[in-house]
């Protein structure tokens, strides 16, 4: 199961990364040597195991729905470190096309 | 004595008694870090010596009222980069966050701040903590004190050479596959992974959310027992954190550890293993066993399975929890894009280093469509086996002993071209996270120089019990806050106190 250009091209897309073709090529051969180590876990019977996706037993852990934070003081330090802005918005690029 | 040589609950008892001041103290570890960082490199940012000698005045006139809070008031310590300063830069090591300075502590920053902590600056650190050795810093590799051509290892590799080195008394490390116990490895010092959800995780920038956990960089047992007991508890704003009774667990040193049983999975100790690591772990196994310690071959069957598991787990939540970082809302912004993809494209490929983008895919690739079975799931799957093993081994053993690393600290550069040799350091610590398990390492000896490391793992929240039996064979190592002597010339050697 080998990984091509093409897809790390692909995944570079989906992760919203920029590549030149030196580092394409890189990853490419990198990736291959990783993934083929990654392999090894082919090696198990998972059929019939559960995952596990965190190792507590804490469920559902919920907080009462009331505003914690809010007003002028909070709006100033969500915006303090905003690389550009205007007034009380984050400034970007244009959104629609 | 020089006051920097001395252990946290040294320079405590110290400054309780009035023997010394904070002032003195914090001048001792000034005065240390002028003459050491130079070699060392192991801040990333640096508070100014007005301020923290402003602090340490402001702590004497507390300690004069007789109203110190805690046993680590008035230490000087530091705290790796990855963890939430109010105004002051926290950069994960990354161009993507030069110069950010969040808006809130963390939760543990808040915890030493109400203990009288003096932050000396921040660590420096593998970029977004990926790495084992502190040369993937965007800014510059840090530098073992045991020897100045090697890594102090990674990703805490600031935190424990600053410890190592005498420039602060103590410091805050993160672990998501070994990351606090490889570099206490290779630096000489006491390095812990708390139990998954013992310590909030609120204010550290996240890498893997299932597996990163804060824990202590200390010179010795006792201090690491002081510093777990102030930063660990629950907290409501990580909803990760366990709720449980607070625990004093320097209340369990120097009790009996006749009677404990030890465990050594044979799969931890066969070949890749340097001979002289696995000399000194199996002689520290030895003293362990004249302490009154039944010691038994375990066997942990999925091991090999743990390193290839973890880089498919951490990478896939990683690439998730870097997508944030878009030139939006804080840190670097590439400039001139007039589209917002471009946008994020640009920022993101001019802001991250070479390893984040490679975890970042590798993860993205094991998420996506066609391969999250293949990969994900499998690795999610793997991980319910190696759990299993320890609760297996834990029926026989109260503790399981390895080595730390298969070798001790290597040089700089020579593991950066090969990305896997590079991810196999993590081969003995990468399980401990996945099944959440509390695992510590010791320093048990030396090889050519270089400190080796003991790991102990233990059940769930048994970190008392842990501490206690360290606490025991540090004694009998005698391997105690060895400084070393660090010139231009070599910084290696011993300089006993």
């Amino acid at each position: 199961m080998k990984v091509s250009k093409i897809e790390v091209e692909h995944i570079a897309k989906l992760a919203k990364l920029d590549l030149d073709s030196a580092e394409k090529d890189l990853y490419t051969e990198q990736f291959n040597v990783i993934l083929d180590y990654i392999h090894r876990l082919n090696e198990l019977e998972l059929e019939s195991v559960e995952p596990t996706t965190h190792v507590q037993f804490l469920k559902n852990v919920f907080r009462k729905d009331e505003v914690k934070r809010s007003g002028v003081e909070f709006l100033k330090m969500a915006l303090e470190a905003a690389p550009e802005r205007e007034n009380t918005f984050f400034k970007v690029p244009a959104v629609i096309e | 004595m020089e006051l920097y040589k001395m252990t946290a609950s040294q320079a405590s008892e110290a400054l309780e008694k009035r023997e010394i001041s904070a002032y003195e103290l914090a001048l001792s570890f000034l005065e240390r870090i002028a003459s050491v960082e130079m070699y060392v490199q192991g801040f990333l940012y640096r508070v100014e010596e007005e301020k923290v000698l402003e602090e340490a005045r402001r702590i004497d006139r507390i300690i004069k009222k007789g109203e110190i809070t805690s046993p680590l008031f008035g230490l000087p310590m530091a705290l790796k980069d990855n963890i939430c300063t109010t105004g002051i830069p926290t950069t994960c090591a990354s161009k993507i966050l030069a110069g950010y300075r969040p808006p809130y502590d963390a939760h543990v920053v808040e915890k030493l701040k109400g203990a009288g902590a003096i932050l000396m600056g921040k660590a420096n650190m593998d970029e977004f903590a990926m790495g084992s050795s502190t040369e993937n810093s965007a800014f510059f590799p840090t530098r073992n004190p045991w020897g100045l051509d090697k890594v102090p290892g990674g990703s805490s590799g600031g935190s424990a050479a600053l410890v190592a080195a005498g420039e602060v008394l103590y410091a805050l490390g993160s672990d998501t596959g070994g990351s606090v116990r490889q570099p206490a490895s290779f630096c000489g010092v006491v390095g812990l992974k708390p139990t998954y959800g013992l310590v909030s995780r609120y204010g550290l920038i996240a890498f893997a959310s299932s597996l990163d956990q804060i824990g202590p960089l200390t010179r010795d047992v006792k201090d690491c027992a002081l510093v777990l007991e102030v930063i660990a508890g629950h907290d409501e704003r990580d909803s990760t954190s366990v709720p449980r009774e607070r625990v004093s667990y320097s209340r369990y040193l120097g009790k009996e550890v006749k009677g404990f049983r030890a465990g050594l999975p044979r799969e931890y100790f066969a070949e890749g293993v340097d001979a002289g690591v696995r000399e000194a772990v199996l002689k520290a196994v030895k003293l362990c066993g004249g302490l009154g310690v039944e010691i038994e071959e375990v066997s942990l069957p999925h091991s090999p399975y743990a390193l290839p598991a973890y880089y498919l787990v951490a990478t896939a939540e990683a690439s998730s929890n870097l997508a944030r970082y878009d030139g939006i809302q804080y840190g670097f912004r590439a400039r001139g894009e007039e589209r917002l993809m471009e946008l994020y494209r640009k920022t993101r490929s001019k802001g991250f280093g070479r390893e984040v983008k490679r975890r970042i895919m590798l993860g993205t690739y094991a998420l996506s469509s066609g391969y999250y079975d293949a990969y994900y799931l499998k690795a999610l799957k793997a991980r319910t086996l190696i759990k299993r093993d320890f609760e297996k081994a834990f029926e026989k053993c109260d503790f399981i002993l390895t080595p730390t690393s298969p070798t001790v600290a290597f040089s700089l550069g020579e593991k950066v071209e090969d990305p896997l040799t590079m991810y196999l350091s993590d081969i003995f610590t990468t399980p401990a996270n996945l099944a959440g398990l509390p695992a510590i390492s010791i320093p048990c000896g030396f090889d050519g120089g270089l400190p080796v490391g003991l790991q102990v793992i233990g059940r769930p929240f048994e970190e008392g019990r842990l501490l206690q039996l360290c606490f025991a064979l540090e004694e009998e190592l005698g391997i105690r806050g060895i400084i070393p002597e660090i010139t231009a010339e070599r910084g290696g050697k011993e300089n006993v106190q």
